[in-house]
């Protein structure tokens, strides 16, 4: 199989997994509870209300003509009207979502950076005190929610030491990063700390990675355990094939035989997790933005779930799941462009 | 015949640590830490109603918010409840909570993996399409959309769970069978003529039970953050009801005053408690797959 068969086929894949994901939610949205106006309306005394909403949302059509109605709607980036105000929640998610992306960006850094730092270290004395120590880290953090060690966090560096500020994306007081602004052309991604180095101030962009601290390291430290165990197993292999004890014999530093030899073949695993774990990191986010009041759509969800907006709760874990599909798909084709036995 | 000697090879299986611990070395000090750990918090819980100084839901039983003190060993929390006899019994809806979810992961899960994988063919193509697009799901996510459709209560928080990690459930089991499956035993099982419901419940489930125990309780500890954290988005049980989750959603609203401890203790449960099963689930998983073991 070339590279382009297998990228094709790959997202062909991709189509009938989102398919189903779509139909996964419209059942548990929309057919699961029954009828979502009449939750949204908990104490049901207002039955014309109720009538008008279902009209305005098409929810007094058939059920399979919503189901169609739905799917057109997704085809064309329409993610429905808020059952609050009736406003866009394809709007309220488009300028939730780079928060979300942001702190997802830097908990996997986060993540990934623990996970091989002390996997590595682990494989060198394997079975020995250094190793156990941190298998037993792994093991731990795994079994932290991940909102305690935020809070955890919070109350130490946060209100304890005052290091770092436990909450929002930037002090009210600043300005959004404006982004990129030459003659009259606008750019910007919404992720602060790209933003604020297009924009070119440096004051902002450490005042952003500030507010990224603590979420990012609390949503890294609880998936680093599955890094590390990972790297340590693999690393474990690597390190005893003879082309890492040639390279050890033409007398390289330790560091460059473990980095430069060993951790090169170790990483296509470490990838490949980073593809899976993406759909727990999210998970994750949802809770560490509601610990950290990040604005992103983690904190979205649950403050719909309180005004009990049934159809912007649709439109938010659609995207997730469709943010989801498109990252896993991602990782696959870079995968499979740095290793080409998965094209064969 | 040959039951019996199926039953003692799978006991042996699922609880070596008891009989030879010092063989098993150190998976099998796992499985006993994280049954000790797992066993104190039950029956810390179950006793709690006896032993608590105070009881859990009454207000007021001393001034708000007060520290760690000789007659409040873990303090007060803002409603002037007793947060020591708080911890003893929070755990009851977490336990009840995972224990059902686990139960319905097994009973769906279990079955359908190994029909799925014996039948084959479409069958198994269709199961497999639709639990590989829910296991691609971010789980906490489904697993909030189904709890807000669904209403409070302990049985649809179990539920919400129970849908997010049947497809965990469904891979192992059919990836055990396949292989199984191809086993010389089974071929003669069904070259004499055995029928399908027979070779899949007496020659292949017995060999799959190790790993429907590792699966279960690695999941434990799964289901127990989940709940942990539905309850943490306020879509727990009730309020009314002790529980640890509940106590760590509470006591957000309250760092910034300070009061370290009302957090603190009901989290260290919820650590320990996540922790016993892991440990557990870690041991068994390198008993049931020794390869690992070097």
């Amino acid at each position: 199989m070339t590279l382009r068969t297998y990228v094709i086929s790959r997202i062909l894949l991709t189509l009938p997994m989102i398919f189903i994901l779509l139909t996964m939610v419209f059942l548990v949205i929309r057919v699961l509870p029954g009828d979502p106006v009449l939750l949204h309306f908990e104490k049901q005394e207002n039955p014309e209300a109720m009538e008008d909403m279902r009209h305005r949302l098409g929810l007094d059509k058939p059920l399979w003509i919503q189901y169609f109605d739905y799917l057109a709607g997704l085809f064309r980036g329409n993610l429905g009207e808020s059952m609050e105000d009736y406003s866009s929640v394809g709007q309220q998610i488009f300028s939730a979502f780079p928060a979300t992306l942001e702190l997802a960006i830097f908990s996997m850094v986060v993540a990934v950076s623990i996970g091989i730092f002390l996997g590595v270290e682990a494989s060198k004395g394997y079975g020995k005190t250094r190793d156990n120590v941190i298998r037993v880290f792994g093991i731990v953090t795994y079994a932290i929610p991940v909102f305690f060690l935020g809070m955890a966090f919070q109350m130490i560096f946060g209100l304890g030491l005052h290091w770092l500020p436990v909450g929002l994306r930037l002090h009210p007081t600043l300005d959004v990063p404006a982004g990129l602004n030459i003659g009259g052309i606008h750019f910007s991604t919404g992720l602060y700390t790209f933003d604020s180095l297009l924009e070119g101030n440096i004051y902002k962009f450490v005042a952003s990675l500030r507010y990224l601290a603590l979420p990012s390291l609390t949503l890294g430290l609880v998936l680093s355990g599955v890094f590390i165990r990972l790297t340590r197993s693999n690393m474990f292999e690597t390190l005893r094939l003879d082309y890492v004890t040639a390279a050890r014999a033409r007398g390289l530093s330790e560091n460059a035989v473990t980095y430069g030899y060993a951790f090169r073949n170790a990483f296509l695993p470490v990838l490949t997790m980073m593809g899976l774990q993406f759909a727990t990191l999210l998970g994750g986010a949802i809770l560490t933005e509601t610990t950290f009041s990040w604005p992103g759509l983690g904190r979205y969800i649950v403050d719909r779930i309180s005004f009990r907006d049934y159809t912007a709760i649709q439109g938010a874990v659609v995207v997730f799941g469709i943010f989801v599909s498109f990252v896993s798909l991602g990782v696959d084709l870079l995968y499979a462009y740095l290793d080409p036995r998965i094209r064969l | 015949m040959d039951k019996p000697k199926i039953r003692k090879g799978m006991l042996s299986s699922i609880i070596p640590g008891l009989s030879s611990l010092s063989q098993r070395g150190l998976a099998g000090w796992l499985v006993v830490l994280g049954l000790i750990i797992v066993a104190s918090i039950v029956t810390m819980t179950a006793i709690s109603p006896w032993v608590a100084p105070y009881n859990p839901s009454t207000i007021n039983v001393g001034p708000p918010l007060m520290s760690p003190n000789s007659q409040f060993l873990f303090g007060t929390n803002d409603l002037g409840q007793d947060v020591f006899s708080r911890v003893l019994s929070g755990g009851g809806i977490m336990l009840e909570v995972s224990i059902l979810s686990v139960i319905i992961c097994l009973l769906i899960g279990v079955p359908l993996g190994l029909f799925s994988s014996y039948a084959g063919g479409l069958v198994d193509r269709f199961f497999c399409l639709i639990m590989d697009s829910i296991y691609a799901f971010p789980g906490l996510v489904l697993a909030i959309a189904i709890a807000a459709m669904l209403g409070r209560g302990v049985t649809n928080m179990a539920l919400s769970i129970a849908v997010v990690y049947v497809p965990s459930y469904f891979r192992v089991i059919r990836s055990q069978v396949l292989s199984i499956k191809e086993m010389p035993y089974v071929e003669a099982a069904n070259a004499a003529g055995a029928k399908g419901r027979t070779v899949l419940s007496r020659y292949i489930f017995p060999n799959v039970v190790p790993s429907i125990v590792v699966v279960a309780t690695v999941n434990f500890a799964d289901a127990i953050l989940t709940a942990a954290g539905l309850t943490f988005i306020g879509l727990g049980v009730s309020a009314d009801i002790p529980d640890w989750g509940w106590d760590l959603t509470n006591g957000r609203r309250l760092l910034s005053s300070g009061t370290w401890w009302v957090i603190t203790y009901p989290g260290l449960m919820i650590i320990l408690l996540a922790l016993g099963f892991t440990l557990m689930g870690e041991g068994l998983s390198e008993m049931a797959n020794p390869r690992l073991r070097e």
